[in-house]
């Protein structure tokens, strides 16, 4: 016989304020199996919980109902209370009067018959909970990180000091990301690289982090704590153990007509490469697409060349496989280039070029060795023209969103234009500057006032040749929106930051959503900024969105505290409310008759089939098991079932039906 | 297969040089279309600032009768006709509302199946496989193709070539020997109708088209639109005494290059109408 125990808060005031609980307790305490029902006014305060512990006691409590706030905010306390005197947690519900009934209607009789009608439901529900117990699942404490950008070297680093091992991937032959080809950065105008790369060296030291360039995710399998994943390691065609990285066979490739992608297609690199001179690791690999071998068949140069004999030209790509527990996604993003605008050109006018072929030129390591020197014929600009918003807030080009990152970087171009072509005029072209963060708008400002930025607040509708130099065709809308027309030597356009190649595809092998942009997306955007809606996948950096450095970096480390918090135990404990594939004795097994519909619309890839099998061995029966590590309660299996053979535990079909009854019969 | 040819005010009147030379490609080409019988005025810049009902209700009018004589297709030479009939048939395939009411005002019938052909699609579908072995003096000139606004926009309704830097013009020159110029102003604004009311607005941007086609070495510009046509053409005069200048730089229609490279006079596809002097030929 259940014996259910009713505790009715007032919240202070915004419960009895417009419910009369005094009334409700009185109500509840009547009905059928209520042993015990009162009300009083902080019930999660430590009296009000003794309050429960000692009822649970005196009156050998069954079920407990505290009808209070949203579950949301004290289900764990009442149900830890009443874990501490003995009634199993999952026994304990809550009825929420305060967000369902108080907060949103007026003081009257029908406020307090709501508020009746809820906790009924619960008592109803309660008498038919069962005693759960927490799923407790192991954890492999190795993170998986991809990506080897600044937010991925940020997270590495961060989950490697606590201890825990870190396996890193990254596609392209060096880590680094896109902060390697940076030139300044802002707000601080301090060299990139300088403060980069001992963070790479970094990690390519730890004995906590093992480092896989020039590799890829092929899959990833299991769940949280407990996932399978392959690297494919694509053959670099050396051996690395035997590269000392001398860069000879670098010097002597005879195919040397490749565009460099580090710097942008700016300058040409050899098929067999190390993408540029501070690379992690600092060893070469070749490009078969493009290597004189693999094309025609011979050449070998570089084999006759080397002089440790490292290089592999029958190496193949490699698949490893791993258990990994947690797995943070730092993939980045790339940028739009000049030739997403025919107007500005199509990529035609080579003196019309993207904010990252910018920082190659501004750079002390890039193809003019940091003299701002213009691609078509190495003439320095003396005049130059920033184009902000190229594509972004830009519906029209498909990208309605602002890239974040281009009001700054901008104001530092144009800065570092000035800082190193004095006589120069610099322009720059804005819908609206957004310079929100530390010392940034202090950045903008410094361009404009100090370095004598000419800043106009208008688009630029067309960009044309004439004679060797572009002429720029835009609107000044400060000065009642009065044509403007500008003879430039350059034009630097801080084109939109879109998804990097491959988002969607990793995305789909991750089973994590992404957003229409092909960005990687949170599992809460205020809330749960980090994670993703799998559980144990953290997001770090511009994966998610066009981020800066700093805000990457905090994301990264925010990421990493997930991991650490995860690896902190060797068990993860989780809440027990998740889908069962019901079992019952032979010859039935289940009522599950293995349609596996429920497969196809689980969302988190929980089902699985167990096979039902003789003495030797000959399967007779496969039904639906539902791993309870993946699972995570949403019901959609349970409603699908044509047999009715899936239950929710804790929001059983019977529980649901009794609340439904509850709620038509009258008391 | 039926085909139809609406010409519109313009092929009637100030573009006369224009028709002209399409019924003269046409003649000689042996393709065959037939006017749409009764047709009307298509609202040209008037109607769609006055009343939408009107500036729709117009060109319907043209569409439906083209559809009542049977023609399958129609060509539409004039790039203003062509883009109120386009705005017009995509405007009621997507409000039926409207096309009910436009039926009603117009007490025809009207369905939206004929399909509309702009004179550079009427020549990639017609004129250009029947080219063969006819260039007899292929128009071995720089030339720089002007587009104008209508023809590629708005390109969401219009959907053809690309908007910012149209080529489909350029391609077909090149088909007759022709060598294009890369031109910046092919999509600029001519001045349209301001033709009449702002003459000086006219000459001013205009003249900046004139002025950077003959700076690249153009020896013609290439139009396929009457309003660009009268514009640059017509108004050579007031351009010239505008900007203190004296550009002699020919504008003709593409239809009139294709009839020069095919061996027709220039009396018989139009040229000797214009008022800056053809001396290509």
């Amino acid at each position: 016989m259940a014996r259910i125990g009713v505790f009715i808060c007032h919240c202070g005031e915004n419960i009895s304020a417009t419910v009369d609980c005094e009334k409700v307790a009185g109500t509840i305490g009547r009905l059928r199996h209520v042993v015990h029902s009162v009300d009083y006014k902080y019930m999660c305060s430590d009296p009000g919980q003794n309050l429960i512990k000692e009822a649970i006691r005196e009156h050998k409590l069954s079920g407990v109902v505290v009808a209070a706030c949203s579950p949301r905010m004290h289900e764990p306390t009442f149900r830890r209370a009443c874990a501490e005197a003995g009634l199993n947690p999952y026994l304990c519900e809550m009825a929420n009067l305060r967000e369902h009934c108080s907060w949103v209607h007026e003081k009257n009789d029908l406020t307090t018959e709501k508020a009746i009608d809820i906790v009924r439901t619960l008592v109803e529900k309660v008498k038919l909970n069962a005693a759960l117990q927490p799923i407790r699942v192991p954890v492999t404490r190795t993170a998986l990180v991809i990506g080897g950008g600044i937010a991925g070297i940020q997270s590495a680093l961060d989950i490697a000091n606590t201890g825990h091992q870190v396996v890193m991937v990254e596609r392209s032959p060096s880590i680094g990301g896109h902060m390697s080809q940076l030139s300044e950065t802002f707000p601080t105008l301090d060299c990139s690289q300088c403060i980069l790369t001992p963070r790479m060296v970094e990690v390519a030291q730890h004995p906590n982090i093992k480092l896989y360039t020039y590799a890829e995710i092929e899959s990833v399998e299991g769940f949280i704590g407990n996932f399978k994943v392959k690297i494919r390691k694509k053959a670099k065609s050396i051996d690395e153990k035997l590269c000392t990285g001398c860069g000879l066979c670098t010097t002597k490739c005879p195919q040397k007509k490749i565009p460099n992608e580090f710097e942008q297609g700016m300058g040409m690199r050899p098929a067999i490469y190390i993408p540029f001179p501070q690379a992690v690791p600092n060893k070469p690999v070749i490009d078969r697409e493009h290597c004189t071998y693999y094309v025609k068949g011979k050449c070998k140069v570089c084999e006759i060349v080397c002089p440790t004999k490292a290089i592999r030209f029958d190496q193949k790509d490699e698949i490893i496989e791993m258990e990994i527990g947690a797995i943070v996604i730092a993939t980045g993003f790339d940028i739009k280039h000049a030739d997403f605008f025919p107007e500005y050109g199509y990529g035609k006018y080579k003196d019309v070029i993207d904010g990252l072929q910018f920082e190659r030129l501004a750079s002390a390591s890039g193809p003019t060795a940091g003299e701002i020197r213009r691609p078509s014929d190495g003439k320095i600009p003396e005049n130059i023209v920033f184009i902000a918003c190229a594509g972004s807030r830009d519906p029209a080009k498909g990208i309605a969103y602002c890239s974040k990152i281009c009001c700054m970087y901008t104001a530092k171009h144009a800065m570092l234009y000035k800082h190193k072509v004095h006589e120069g005029k610099a322009y720059v072209f804005y819908m609206d500057i957004r310079s929100g963060g530390k010392n940034y708008d202090e950045f903008v400002r410094r361009a404009i006032e100090e370095d004598h930025v000419n800043y106009i607040r208008g688009r630029v509708s067309t960009i044309y040749e004439r004679d060797g130099r572009l002429i720029i065709k835009g609107a000044d809308t400060l000065l009642g929106a009065k044509p403007v027309e500008i003879v430039a030597d350059m034009v630097v356009l801080a084109t939109a930051g879109v998804a990097n190649a491959g988002a969607e595809e990793l995305a789909q092998k991750l089973h994590v959503s992404y957003d229409t942009y092909k960005f990687f997306a949170e599992a809460h955007p205020k809330l749960k900024p980090v994670e993703t809606n799998t559980a144990g996948i953290f997001l770090a950096g511009a994966c998610q969105n066009p981020k800066d450095i700093p805000d990457s970096v905090s994301q990264a480390s925010g990421a990493a505290v997930k991991v650490a918090a995860l690896f902190s135990q060797s068990e993860l404990t989780r809440e027990p409310l998740v889908a069962v594939v019901n079992r019952s004795a032979p010859p039935v097994y289940s009522t599950c008759v293995g349609c596996f519909l429920c497969q196809s619309v689980c969302p988190y890839q929980a089902i699985e089939s167990e096979d039902f099998k003789t003495r030797d061995g000959r399967i007779f029966k496969t039904v639906a098991k539902i791993n309870e590590g993946l699972c995570q309660g949403c019901g959609t299996c349970v409603a699908l079932c044509r047999s009715k053979s899936i239950d929710l535990q804790g929001y059983s079909n019977k529980q649901v039906y009794a609340e439904v009854v509850a709620l038509l019969n009258e008391y | 297969m039926k085909t139809g040819i609406y010409p519109g005010c313009s092929l009637t009147g100030s573009a006369r040089d224009y028709n002209e030379s399409v019924f003269a490609l046409a003649e000689a080409l042996g393709l065959n279309f037939d006017q749409i019988p009764d047709w009307n005025c298509c609202g040209a810049t008037a109607a769609h600032n006055l009343n939408k009902e009107l500036s729709i209700a117009l060109p319907a009018r043209i569409l439906a009768l083209a559809e009542k004589n049977s023609m399958d297709e129609i060509i539409v030479p004039c790039a203003a006709c062509y883009s109120r009939l386009t705005v017009t048939q995509k405007e009621l395939k997507k409000n039926p509302e409207l096309k009910n009411r436009v039926s009603e005002i117009l007490e025809m019938d009207y369905r939206g199946t004929s399909s509309i052909l702009n004179v550079i699609e009427w020549i990639d579908k017609y004129v250009m496989p029947k080219l063969e072995n006819r260039i007899t003096k292929p128009f071995e000139h720089k030339v720089a193709c002007y587009y104008g606004c209508l023809l590629v926009r708005p390109d969401k309704v219009l959907n053809y070539d690309r908007a910012e830097d149209p080529q489909t013009m350029d391609v077909v020159m090149n088909k007759i020997g022709a060598t294009t110029v890369d031109f910046p102003f092919k999509t600029e604004c001519c001045g349209a109708g301001l033709s009449i009311s702002r003459t000086e607005t006219v000459s001013r941007l205009s003249g900046k088209i004139v002025e950077d086609a003959e700076h690249r070495g153009a020896e013609a510009i290439i139009v396929a639109c009457p309003m660009c046509h009268s514009n640059l053409d017509m108004r050579r005069s007031n351009i010239n005494k505008y900007w203190n200048a004296d550009y002699k730089l020919p504008v003709i229609f593409v239809t009139q290059a294709i009839g020069l490279a095919i061996g027709l006079t220039p009396a018989k596809t139009g040229l000797k109408r214009h008022f800056v002097d053809v001396k290509i030929s």
